[in-house]
């Protein structure tokens, strides 16, 4: 491999003269400790490194080895279940399995192409698959083993056209800056199902979709990510800490283990991987970790998992970018970030999709990125780019979040462009009239912005009944339906009858009180019944799977306010 | 490896805290050096850049003094490391660990570098020990846990002061006795008045003992800020992960150590990001602030009380933005409040705990306590808008129910985050649901039937009682 010598050292970029051939991507070992480094520059005999560790002691004059090969991760069943730095080496080493078990799937003698099914991997998390490498076109198994074995033990021999052979071991390298091929894209018409009711009943995303994130710090951005890290109706979690706290990695740690899918009954960190680069880890690293963290999830997809990863945060990520940018001493652009700052993005949220594989197998990788935007202002650089890459805003409030309304998305702010072609999805999951519900409650709550502002200044006394009726709706809706909180045990999670049965009931209320108003019924007189308070806490208090509650709601709400009615005809 | 490069020919240029040497000796990144002029003074710097032919080194001591020609640079061959050993507590150093006091060098039992290493997320146990301040406005509505990182987002003239060593006096788990417990004082380009104001608070209550004070102050050399946090931490690790204490760091005040990061990424010639601060000011106050926390397997904690004054009282300013980012919430104190004669002066708005969920409820504090804080900020905050609108329309133009939350508001304000004295944990929850039944139960929606007859009723029913004795 070819060697250099470094001449300069500041921060995590160093400089090196070369003796013999490097490439640009190419993953390089660093002074004594062979500190993990990538060329980031060739320039005639000079090469420059970023380095992804603690460059602390580095000198001119130490030495410096090329691998020859990309800067790479390696990807294999053991990711399941563990936490990862940002290049995917081990941070609990004593608790990822080194062996597994083998069930063959295939026979000798059989051709093969790239991402067919070789066997069935057992370990301590779910089942996974082997598959033939993305790169092999063609070939046939010449020998597979069964039963135990371990991560780099040959698992199955290939022979290739030209006569080669090929070894296949469980855990494999690939380098993260490539992304891994697919058959090709599939349209985003099938819903993830987040179990958030503003998100799936207002702002859905699709299985292959991309969602952003943004907020001011506090507004709840990694609380959402964690409650769709353990609610969304993925089979795997990839969830990358990018320069955020260690102690929320630790949190999900501790907390993934002890709950349970509720769709499988095991564990949730089974099938979740934690790539953490905490905001105290080398920041070089943090540019990586984005990649690793979306090649991670596409090894998955390749298995035909339907995947969602989970980025906190990308802002972290861009600031990783822009300080090594700055070391190169490269032409800033707007706010100091590197004028490639938009196309990274691109090809980050551009990997995500739902596709189907190269084995013939239909399976998505869903993006969500966090955006931690400096002063909460949304049309800084990150955010604003972010928004032309993702078909999905999910933007957080500062005024809601400092409420307690949790969570904070602002309805006005936020949208999916998803949501057209989910229609036919809620269809099929019950509910032949989402597109007209969540229609009817966009425009309320679009009615109640504006009414707000008036009342701030004729006072809300002064409104006629049935824009007070309009306020007290929309109140509800934010009330009863909007708001979840994370730390409920009956309502951090919301299936999508439950979502049907909550807007069916809140449909039925507004037919019911605008009928009442228009009667005469005052307005305080519906807010002060039993049943709004009831309808208010709807969420909490009804648990999942139970119907005739929703009914016994509905109907208690009917007998009530046909009550309310009398009494305005008893007083004429 | 240790060098001395002798006086003459080493030093090329000086320019302001930057010396430029000629790179004859083998030095690595990072490295601590001493550097001595002429006087005799030994300068403490460190090795921030090289290449083939120099050595930039950053002095963190005042560069004056120093002549090119005659300059005695010492290589220590390692990275700035503090001497630690028992006996840290009860004693005054200075902003790079040197007694000030007058006492002996505390023994070197171990010697660590200033810049510890990662601490793996892996390794972290998940900090929920409730700690109770005293203060109502964070025990029940912005809880503080072990191993927490809660800043003070404070502004010039205001008492925070005087709140963090009331906090550094009272905070303890309940039932908890003395000897595990510590306060470590960093105080960052403080005047001297309030480094002895703290201290006088401390011994007057008896606590100097258990704390152990670092100290640059206003008048001391800038660049030294940089280092006063890491020392303070470096020694407060000790006493959390090796004598096993519950430590609580102050330091105060972080927007100084901010303005001394920004001059020296200046004097590098650095492109500044946000209003000159360095694009890595993120990256750096993480690597102060990722410090707290708690280890599996070891005894003690480190939580972080980190003071910091908002310029121009504007918390979208870099410093309290970035660090928000950072820290676990943080307890935002407010000049109109402060005006208003209220202290604390805490604006719970925008304050948050993030760590509070884990901390409190059941088998904690008490199992209604995460639905009281919801209420009491739902409410407060309706309160807050009700005001912005009565300002317009008046009083009268209000609904009967937004007059409620009007007064609501005050009350909450003045009876409930006011208070002269620290309250206990069961007098400031008792409280709380006392203000809340001003508002009429239908309102409650955070509530459970359940929690509003445990706890409005009888609030209610002692009201009604009361009024009816004062009829009769
Ligand atoms: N969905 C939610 N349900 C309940 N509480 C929440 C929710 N979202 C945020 N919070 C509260 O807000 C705090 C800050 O949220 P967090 O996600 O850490 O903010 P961010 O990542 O945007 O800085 C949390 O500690 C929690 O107390
Ligand atoms: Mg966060």
């Amino acid at each position: 491999m070819s060697e250099a010598v470094i001449t300069s050292v500041a921060g995590p970029v160093i400089r090196a003269r070369r003796e013999g051939g490097f490439s640009l991507g190419e993953a390089v070992h660093v002074g004594d400790a062979a500190l993990l480094g990538e060329v980031v520059r060739l320039s005639g005999d000079e090469i420059t490194v970023q380095i992804y560790e603690d460059t602390t002691g580095l000198a001119p004059g130490d030495g410096l080895r090329g691998s020859g090969l990309p800067l790479s991760v390696r990807l294999g069943p053991h990711l399941l279940g563990n936490i990862f730095d940002g290049l995917l080496r081990p941070l609990a080493p004593e608790a990822v399995a080194q062996r597994y078990q083998l069930r063959p799937l295939v026979e000798p003698g059989e051709r093969l192409r790239a991402g067919a099914v070789l066997a069935e991997v057992e370990g301590p998390a779910k089942a996974q698959s082997l598959l033939v490498p993305p790169d092999v076109a063609e070939a046939e198994l010449t020998h597979i083993e069964a039963g135990e074995i371990g991560l780099d033990d040959p698992a199955a021999r290939l022979a290739l056209p030209d006569g080669s052979t090929r070894e296949i071991t469980l855990a494999h390298d690939w380098p993260v800056r490539r992304p891994r091929p697919v058959t090709r894209r599939l349209p985003p018409d099938e819903m993830m199902v987040t179990g958030q009711r503003i998100l799936d009943s207002l702002f859905p995303i699709a299985r292959g979709g991309r969602a952003a994130i943004p907020g001011g710090f506090g507004t709840g951005k990694t609380v959402l990510q964690e409650t769709l890290a353990k609610w969304c109706d993925a089979d795997v979690i990839v969830y990358v800490g990018c320069g955020e706290r260690g102690n929320e990695m630790a949190e999900v740690l501790h907390e993934f283990p002890e709950l349970e899918d509720p769709r499988t009954g095991r564990p949730l960190m089974e099938r979740t991987v934690i790539v953490a680069n905490t905001s105290n880890m080398p920041v070089a690293a943090r540019e990586a970790s984005i990649y690793t963290g979306v090649t991670v999830g596409e090894y998955f997809r390749d298995q035909g998992f339907n995947v969602t990863l989970m980025a906190d945060s990308t802002s972290r990520w861009a600031e990783a970018l822009r300080e090594v940018s700055g070391r190169l001493g490269e032409l800033p652009s707007e706010s100091g970030y590197p004028a490639y700052l938009s196309s990274r993005m691109s090809e980050f949220y551009e990997r995500a999709a739902s596709v189907e594989t190269q084995g013939g197998r239909r399976g998505s990788l869903t993006v969500i990125g966090a955006v931690s935007p400096p002063a909460g202002d949304f049309s800084e650089p990150v955010t604003s780019h972010t928004k032309r890459y993702v078909r999905t805003f999910w933007g957080l409030d500062r005024g809601r979040a400092q409420a307690r309304f949790y969570p904070a998305i602002h309805p006005l702010q936020s949208y999916s462009e998803d949501a057209a072609g989910l229609v036919e999805w809620w269809t099929a999951h019950g509910n032949p009239n989402w597109r007209a519900q969540r229609g009817r409650i966009l425009d309320l709550l679009e009615a109640q912005a504006g009414l707000e502002r008036m009342a701030r200044i004729v006072g809300k006394d002064a409104m006629p009944p049935t824009q007070q009726l309009t306020l007290l709706c929309a109140g509800l809706v934010d009330d009863a339906f909007l708001r979840q909180s994370a730390f409920s045990p009956t309502d951090r999670t919301c299936s999508p009858d439950k979502q049907t049965e909550m807007l069916g009931t809140l449909m039925r209320f507004f037919d019911l009180a605008e009928a009442a108003v228009a009667r005469g019924v005052k307005v305080e007189a519906i807010a002060a019944a039993g049943f709004y308070r009831r309808l208010a806490r709807m969420g909490e208090e009804i648990a999942d799977g139970d119907p005739a509650r929703f009914a016994a709601l509905v109907e208690e709400m009917e007998t009530e306010m046909a009550a309310l009615g009398r009494e305005v005809n008893d007083a004429v | 490896m240790r060098f001395d490069l002798g006086a003459g020919g080493a030093v090329t240029a000086i320019e302001g805290p930057l010396v430029f040497l000629r790179r004859v000796v083998r030095a690595g990144l990072g490295e601590a050096v001493a550097v001595e002029g002429a006087d005799g003074r030994a300068r403490l710097g460190r090795i921030v850049g090289l290449d083939e032919e120099r050595i930039v080194v950053e002095l963190l001591e005042s560069t004056a003094g120093l002549g090119i020609d005659d300059v005695t640079v010492r290589f220590r061959g390692e990275p700035m490391t503090m001497a630690l050993g028992p006996g840290l507590l009860g004693r005054v150093f200075d902003g790079v660990g040197r007694p000030r006091d007058g006492g002996p060098p505390v023994p070197e039992m171990v010697r660590r570098r200033v810049d510890t290493g990662t601490i793996n997320p892996a390794t972290r146990g998940l900090p929920k020990d409730f700690i109770e301040t005293g203060v109502s406005s964070i025990d029940i509505l912005n809880s503080l846990v072990r191993g927490q990182k809660l800043p003070i987002f404070s502004a010039g003239g205001l008492p925070h002061d005087r709140l963090a060593a009331g906090i550094a006096q009272t905070a303890r788990l309940r039932g908890e006795d003395e000897a595990g417990f510590a306060v470590v004082f960093a105080g960052i380009g403080v005047s001297h008045d309030s480094a002895e104001s703290f201290r006088a608070a401390m011994e007057q209550s008896g606590a100097l003992e258990h704390t152990a004070m670092f100290l640059n102050l206003a008048s001391e050399p800038s660049a030294q800020r940089l280092l006063t946090p890491r020392y303070a931490l470096t020694a407060a690790e000790y006493l959390a992960f090796d004598e096993g204490r519950h430590v609580l760091v102050i330091l105060t005040d972080m927007t100084n150590y901010c303005e001394a990061l920004r001059e020296v990424s200046a004097s590098h010639g650095e492109i500044p990001s946000r209003k000159g601060y360095p694009g890595y000011m993120y990256s750096d106050l993480a690597t102060i602030f990722e410090r707290a926390g708690w280890i599996k397997g070891r005894a003690g904690t480190l939580t972080q009380l980190p003071i910091l004054t908002m310029p121009a009282d504007d918390i979208s300013h870099p410093i309290p933005d970035l660090t928000g980012y950072i820290t676990e919430g943080q307890v935002v104190l407010d000049r109109a409040l402060e005006h208003r004669g209220i202290y604390p002066p805490v604006n719970v708005l925008p304050s948050l705990s993030r760590l509070m969920d884990q901390g409190i409820g059941e088998g904690f504090t008490h199992p209604d306590h995460p639905a009281l804080a919801q209420q009491l900020f739902a409410a407060y905050a309706r309160a807050a808008r009700v005001r912005v609108l009565s300002s317009v329309v008046g009083r009268d133009g209000l609904t009967e129910t937004d007059r409620l939350y009007l007064d609501f508001g005050d009350r909450f304000e003045a009876d409930f985050v006011s208070q002269e004295a620290m309250r206990g944990f069961e007098e400031s929850f008792a409280l709380g649901w006392e203000i809340l039944a001003m508002l009429p139960p239908g309102e409650l929606a955070r509530l459970s039937d359940a929690q509003i007859a445990e706890h409005i009723a009888p609030v209610l029913a002692r009201a009604e009682t009361a009024t009816e004795a004062g009829d009769g």
